[in-house]
């Protein structure tokens, strides 16, 4: 019997969102300059101060530009005095949502600011990416990360899930639907590159992005003060697998599936899903895990493979599935973050936006 | 102005104990002996691990399987990175080791792409030299075998284990400080020291960072401060860092220049350790051709009011 997802107590609900132009490199721009446009730009859509804020959670990885504490610098962006409530995840900002809006069904909390930021360009994120994985068995062979997706890419074409012709039109289908989208890295038609690691393709991998989310939560009616069609959280779950590859069938993603049930994505008539899919090929794996049908409309931000701002790049998938239910785009939408090699934890949120 | 940028490399040797499973696995690579370890349900594991990824029940029954195997799946990597296995083009390939359940992360050297496929047979490489670490197995090879292999039980014990592993990792970036710091550096090399005001506060940051840490605001208007300063607080370094060229003991100070409102961090010589004290008045010292200042000295004049920089401390 599949889990039948709790309603959450409290009605949260993301209530604005912004993000900087995502670039591949921003060299002139500190992190704390970087970031601070986007969030003074949820304050400013919501009217909200910094001392408005009941909590703030924040998503990013000091490995990315190699400075230690560097979330501590980007606070200054915040302002956080008088003292504020604050925290932070060395993970995707995503993750920070889920925290921010477990504060607020706590009752802790009736808003929350949540940011993440990626400065990529200062290092390789390749090699960099290594240093997350088992460091007795797999550091030490600094296996990077297009090659693991790669190594997952081949087990899908294997298994007859998909082939370099789909994969190709994964790639042209997101970077032409990156065309509205303002802040993309990568839009429009790219040449097929070579292949950077066989089975995968330039195109089917992500840009090296430079780049920063910020969203706020608020809970009932302060949401409908703040925002006119806010986009309620309905559940957000997140589930992580075994670390090791050699132990995981590379071609699925239970764990995926598992967090939406349990965020309740089977229980809503969804039509739209921003799937954080560095690859092409992982964006199969995640149809196939969510039993997608062709009647929703995946990633029309352009995704991940139009602008990669790491840390941030699931943040924004919860961000672009709750702009559109703000916009009345979508009334249901999924928003799924990943995080680790091949697909190893996910997130899963679903938002819905009042009946129209 | 164009952004500064220098190199920035981060390097860190981590040192691991293995625990039992992982370190009878690795001192078994050193000795050319392949260890799995089988689950409650039978399964084997491969490379082992101490508790089973399904049901997290503790493992300790290891097994010796074959230096053969089967790929599972592979990418080809045409332009190996630093540090990878093999500096010629390689394949990553996933093996089920003869005997194992599971599939082992490593390398395959093979001519190219056409001669890879799903399935195919491999085996072992050794290192020459062997140290008790999964780079023991140099690579895979392909090599034709039937997959015929019975396990075997393995006590998991060597003449010398391996119970420790160092893992050095090195990374290499380009530093890029941003629009304040890099003004600020700027002047700095011209023997010039400049914060930004906050434009709501109207506090001046030194050194400055773009944005006011009490508003939240970006910070832009530039003002020169100093170059002399106050002494608010300071303390005395008795051990001496590595590869530092400064006899201790020594004082490390915080000084609020004049015309700043936040106390940046100095070492204070040209005046006796012992008598450094809250209060004294200090000027930057520059070295022929010195980007920053060395140290900060005694400028002669009477001490601070108290009262004059106990907001700062
Ligand atoms: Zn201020």
């Amino acid at each position: 019997m599949p889990p039948t997802p709790a309603r959450p107590v409290r009605d949260v609900a993301v209530v604005a969102f912004a993000q900087t132009d995502h670039r591949r490199r921003t060299d002139e721009l500190s992190e704390v300059e970087m970031l601070m446009p986007v969030l003074h730009q949820v304050l400013d859509e919501t009217g909200l101060r910094t001392s408005d804020i009941g909590f703030t959670c924040s998503g990013s990885s000091d490995y990315l530009a190699g400075r230690a504490f560097s979330f501590t610098m980007a606070l200054d962006g915040v302002g956080a005095w008088p003292p504020i409530s604050e925290s932070h995840v060395e993970m995707d900002g995503a993750w920070a949502l889920y925290e921010a809006w477990v504060k607020i069904l706590t009752g802790e909390a009736d808003t929350a600011l949540v940011y993440a930021y990626g400065k990529s360009s200062p290092g390789s994120v390749r090699d960099v990416l290594t240093r997350q994985l088992d460091p007795y068995y797999l550091a030490p062979l600094w296996p990077d990360s297009v090659s693991l997706a790669a190594l997952q890419a081949q087990a899908l074409i294997d298994a007859g899930d998909t082939d370099e012709r789909a994969l190709a039109s994964v790639a042209s289908r997101s970077r032409a639907d990156a065309r509205a989208n303002a802040h993309a890295q990568v839009k429009g038609e790219v040449p097929s590159g070579d292949y950077l690691v066989h089975p995968l393709r330039t195109t089917d991998c992500p840009p090296v992005s430079d780049g920063a989310a910020a969203v706020i939560l608020a809970a009932g009616d302060r949401a409908r003060e703040l925002c006119s069609r806010p986009a309620w959280i309905r559940g957000i779950d997140h589930r992580i697998e075994a670390h090791s590859l050699g132990v995981r069938d590379l071609t699925d993603s239970p764990s995926t599936r598992l967090a939406a049930e349990r965020a309740g994505a089977y229980e809503v008539r969804l039509d739209t899903a921003e799937l954080h899919a560095p690859f092409t090929s992982q964006e199969v794996v995640l149809r196939k895990a969510l039993g997608l049908g062709d009647d929703i409309t995946v990633n029309p931000s352009g995704g991940a493979l139009a602008a990669n701002p790491i840390m941030a790049a699931g943040l924004l998938r919860i961000g672009e599935a709750a702009a559109r239910i703000h916009r009345g785009e979508s009334d249901a939408a999924l928003a799924h973050a990943t995080s680790g090699p091949c697909l190893q934890q996910n997130l899963v949120a679903v938002l819905e936006g009042d009946p129209r | 102005m164009p952004a500064l940028k220098a190199p920035l490399t981060v390097e860190f040797p981590f040192t691991r104990s293995l625990g039992p499973v992982q370190s009878a696995f690795l001192t078994g690579l050193r000795h050319r002996t392949l260890l799995g370890v089988r689950t409650t349900s039978g399964e084997v594991l491969v490379p082992p691990t101490e508790y089973d990824p399904v049901t997290a029940e503790e493992l300790r029954d290891l097994v010796e399987v074959a230096p053969t195997g089967t790929v599972t799946t592979w990418a080809w990597n045409p332009s190996p990175r630093p540090f990878q296995p093999l500096a010629t083009p390689f394949a990553w390939v996933l093996v089920k080791l003869d005997g194992a359940d599971t599939a082992l992360l490593h390398v395959l050297d093979a001519p190219g792409p056409d001669h890879l496929r799903t399935g195919m047979r491999v085996r072992v490489r050794w290192a020459e030299e062997r140290t008790g670490a999964i780079t023991d197995i140099a690579c895979f090879e392909p090599h034709e075998s039937t997959n015929k292999h019975e396990v075997s039980v393995h006590r998991g014990e060597f003449e010398d284990m391996t119970t420790l592993l160092t893992a050095p990792a090195r990374l290499d970036y380009t530093y890029t400080p941003g629009r304040a710091p890099t003004d600020y550096l700027t002047a700095l090399a011209d023997h010039r020291i400049v914060g930004e005001r906050c434009p709501s506060c109207q506090k001046v940051y030194v050194p400055p960072r773009g944005a006011c840490p009490t508003c939240g605001i970006a910070t832009a208007e530039q003002v020169e401060v100093g170059p002399s300063g106050t002494v608010t607080t300071f303390c005395i370094v008795n051990i001496k860092a590595k590869n530092l060229d400064i006899d201790v003991p020594y004082v490390y100070a915080h000084i609020a220049l004049d015309g700043a409102d936040l106390a940046l961090h100095g070492r204070i010589a040209g005046i006796p350790y012992d008598e450094v004290r809250m209060g004294l008045r200090v000027e930057p010292v520059w070295t022929d051709g010195a980007r920053y200042p060395d140290h900060y000295r005694p400028t002669g004049e009477p001490d601070a009011d108290y009262d004059a920089y106990k907001e700062l401390i």
